[in-house]
């Protein structure tokens, strides 16, 4: 196997491991641990009182808008990682063009900013 | 945005780690804000109006000591017995007078330290309220050794205190004072200089003087919103027309000024115990007063200034041995109507943040 | 077949030991906020308390084993489930130490050193998010969904000044791969030369891994546990070995990346990279000890208005730097 491929290899038997150090406990603790689930005991807690209406609820997520900055964001900096990489190699006409595509980033989170995007309403 | 969504209705408390007891608040929540807050009182609810009705005057100092405010219970002691000797125009020695208001001002001390304490916590700083209780455990100690209860001492009584001071206290009380002294730099330095202390506190929950007059505020929370009302001042009892002390007043009216304000006590109280301690004559420390006495028919109303605020009771007495009927004006439960106003339109945080600022201990406010 | 059962008998004996460093960092966490508030903290358990953990551990396998009504039953399940793996997963690409002989042979202090390890390293701890964000809704409990949410919107706001500040290194050192960034360090460690970074580094992951003064997720004053309120028991204990596994992942990236993994003058490497990442888990629990707790909003504001324009600077200053040098 080559040696990249080995390290995935490594990589995915340590997961597997990690995996079962999880579930294993669980188990352990399905067989082990007791049990007594009277109906009152499992009552949702909400502060000592019968809880009232539902948590399920359509819940006014305020910071939907850093959600979609975030998503435009987190996929641009995914760009910069083999930009940052292989810099050295390209020279000077990829650090310009870095430059402007930063500069684009640097608009658009000011774009948002103007926009009251970035504001907790 | 035009989305459809729905207010949260949660419910903090009775049963929440830090509602100060057993305070329930309905929170309307549209996000995390809030839109509408109602608090539901009446958990702790014990009746100690009526209760007092069936006990002498005696035996309801030990009543008023953990039935009321069990964070000062020296306050309650004062303002019960304060009544009493007033209606029986009973005289009080001059050294009990001058050890009541020690012990009072050393229990303003202690109370504010629970609240600097666990406002502390409310915000999420923790080592404060342990910082907090190292002070106050002093006091504990303090009162421990003149009286023998730690926190409800029942040594007031009516013409004046259960015994003297123990030998050597009153040194040991300077010495304590020096020692708060030098702490107190402690506690800027943790939260007072803290930006993210500052960044939660200041220009939160802020309770305007008109709004804070209008709902009978008092206390610290009135003296942070700019009214500068002192029953020390207004209606000076025991000794406190004698003593120098200021009255602090921040006009901000939010919860940093009420933190500033209650520091700012604390160095007050140490002020005026130091001269208590000064001037502290010799001689009697209670007047001849029957175990069952009679006070006459008639009413009173005495007023003091509880940590909390105006502390008030008022007292119908018929002739016997004890009281026709009592009723306590609580500050905590004054100063709670001031909660909704202050908490509209902000977040789920400074919810707590605003109710630790107020300083409620919800048996004051039930009774 | 030998090959499987040697990196499987590695990767045990590397779990087992972070989950036991992790059993002691609550003990040491606890200890050390005792001395801050001039206090004991557990000290009876064993000589200085050090079978707490154990103590600890075995309490919460015998708990009853608790589920409240009216959730979610299979991602009531699986959200701490996510929470530890995921924590766990990070741990087999960081190089605790250079190549060692032993017993006659090579050994690198490593479980794999993978070409992109910086950024698998950030795909999982995002991926670990998803064990709060399904257990604070599976719970249907309003305490934990609001719990829940924060950490969401905490994470999306970090992961970026993170990743920003983690591009900056990248550029530095001309690799992906942790092992790579360590060796670039064997005579500067990035420390001097990215302070900025190091700086939106740590604030990004103190906020990262929930912990004070930005543990507005689990806000026990506000939202009672947050979305831990309906778990006891061992499902508990997992979101908690979660919690204290990502604060020794970014402790340990804090060393790698910053301060020059195991490099270090007289001791050897890997004790070097153990001290430096006990220096900086002690920093988290300092500012447990010392700082309150920030709004939500604050949060917000800091991460998007103040470290992600910081980031972005701090790399176009770094990129220039490469470039004048460069040439």
């Amino acid at each position: 196997m080559p040696k990249v491929l080995l390290d995935w290899f490594y990589v995915a038997v340590f997961a597997v491991v990690g995996t079962l150090m999880a579930v294993l406990p669980l188990v352990v603790v399905w067989l082990l641990a007791p049990r007594a689930d009277l109906p009152q005991k499992t009552i949702t807690y909400e502060s000592g009182v019968i809880p009232f209406g539902q948590a399920w609820a359509q819940f006014n997520v305020r910071y939907y808008l850093f959600a979609l900055v975030f998503v435009v964001f987190d996929v641009e900096v995914i760009y910069l990682y083999p930009w940052a990489v292989v810099f050295r190699q390209l020279g000077t006409f990829a650090f310009a063009e870095m430059l402007l595509f930063l500069l684009v980033l640097l608009v658009g989170l000011a774009y948002a900013w103007r926009k009251g995007a970035l504001e907790w309403v | 945005m035009a989305l459809h969504t729905e207010e949260l209705m949660l419910n903090m408390g009775p049963q929440h780690p830090s509602t100060h007891g057993v305070l329930r608040m309905v929170v309307t929540l549209d996000g995390e804000n809030i839109v509408d807050v109602q608090p539901d009182i009446g958990y702790l609810h014990s009746s100690v109006e009526k209760m007092m009705e069936n006990r002498t005057y005696l035996q309801n100092i030990a009543l008023v000591d953990r039935g009321m405010d069990y964070l000062s219970a020296m306050a309650n002691e004062e303002v019960w017995v304060l009544a009493c000797e007033r209606l029986g125009k009973i005289e009080v020695p001059e050294r009990a007078r001058y050890i009541r208001t020690i012990m009072l001002e050393l229990q303003r001390i202690s109370s504010h330290l629970i609240w600097l304490g666990t406002f502390g916590i409310d915000l999420g700083a923790f080592t404060a309220f342990l910082w907090a209780m190292r002070e106050r455990e002093r006091i504990m100690d303090l009162f421990e050794s003149a009286t023998g209860g730690r926190l409800h001492h029942v040594y007031f009584r009516l013409g004046g205190v259960f015994d003297d001071l123990p030998e050597g206290w009153t040194d040991r009380c300077a010495e304590f004072c020096d020692y708060f002294l030098d702490r107190l730099p402690e506690y800027d330095e943790l939260l007072t200089g803290n930006p993210i202390f500052l960044a939660r506190t200041q220009g939160v929950g802020v309770l305007p003087r008109d709004t804070a007059i209008a709902l009978g505020a008092s206390g610290p929370v009135a003296r942070a919103s700019g009214v500068a009302y002192d029953v020390r001042k207004a209606h000076p009892y025991e000794i406190y027309e004698r003593v120098e002390f200021e009255v602090p007043v921040r006009t901000e009216g939010d919860c940093f000024a009420r933190y500033l304000v209650r520091l700012e006590e604390m160095r007050q109280s140490v002020r005026i115990i130091r001269q208590c301690l000064e001037g502290l004559p010799g001689g009697e420390i209670r007047s001849k007063v029957a175990v069952t006495v009679r006070l006459p028919k008639g009413e009173v109303y005495a007023r003091t200034e509880s940590p909390r605020g105006d502390l008030g009771i008022f007292l119908i007495s018929d002739g016997a041995d004890r009281p026709y009927r009592v009723k306590i004006r609580a500050p905590a439960f004054s100063n709670l109507y001031a909660l909704t106003e202050m908490m509209r339109g902000w977040k789920v945080a400074d919810v707590i943040a605003i109710l630790g600022s107020i300083d409620i201990v919800l048996s004051d406010v039930d009774r | 077949m030998i090959e499987i059962a040697i990196v499987a008998v590695k990767s045990a004996l590397l779990l087992f030991i972070l989950l036991t460093a992790c059993a002691y960092m609550t003990l040491l966490e606890r200890r050390l906020l005792g001395k801050f508030q001039v206090r004991y903290g557990p000290n009876r358990v064993g000589p200085f308390g050090l079978l707490q953990p154990l103590a600890d551990g075995l309490k919460l396998v015998f708990k009853e084993s608790f589920m409240p009504a009216h959730v979610d039953v299979i991602v009531y399940w699986l959200a701490p489930a996510i929470s530890m793996v995921t924590a766990l997963f990070v741990y087999a690409v960081i190089p605790f130490g250079p190549e060692v002989m032993l017993f006659g042979q090579r050994v690198p202090l490593r479980l794999a050193d993978v070409n992109v390890g910086i950024l698998l390293v950030l795909a999982t701890s995002s991926v670990g998010v998803y064990g709060i964000i399904l257990g604070g809704w599976s719970s249907n409990n309003k305490y934990s969904l609001l719990g829940s949410l924060r950490s969401s919107a905490q994470l999306i706001s970090y992961e970026l000044a993170l990743g920003l500040a983690v591009i900056s290194v990248v550029l530095t050192a001309g690799s992906l791969s942790l092992v790579s960034i360590v060796e670039a360090q064997r005579r500067v460690w990035f420390v001097a030369l990215q302070p900025l970074g190091f700086l939106i580094f740590l604030i990004a992951a103190v906020a990262e891994t929930n912990r004070a003064p930005f543990d507005l997720p689990e806000a026990e004053q506000e939202l009672i546990a947050g979305y831990q309120t309906e778990y006891g028991g061992f499902k508990f204990a997992m979101f908690y070995i979660g919690e204290y596994v990502a604060i020794v992942t970014m402790s340990a990236l804090l060393t790698t990346l910053f301060w020059g993994g195991w490099w270090g003058p007289v001791l050897p490497g890997p004790v070097w990279f153990v001290l430096k990442t006990l220096a900086f888990v002690f920093v988290f629990i300092w500012l447990r000890a010392t700082l309150p707790r920030v709004r939500h909003d604050q949060l917000m504001a800091l991460g998007w208005k103040v470290l992600i324009p910081l980031g972005l600077l701090n790399l176009v200053v770094t990129a220039v730097i490469v470039v004048l040098r460069g040439t």
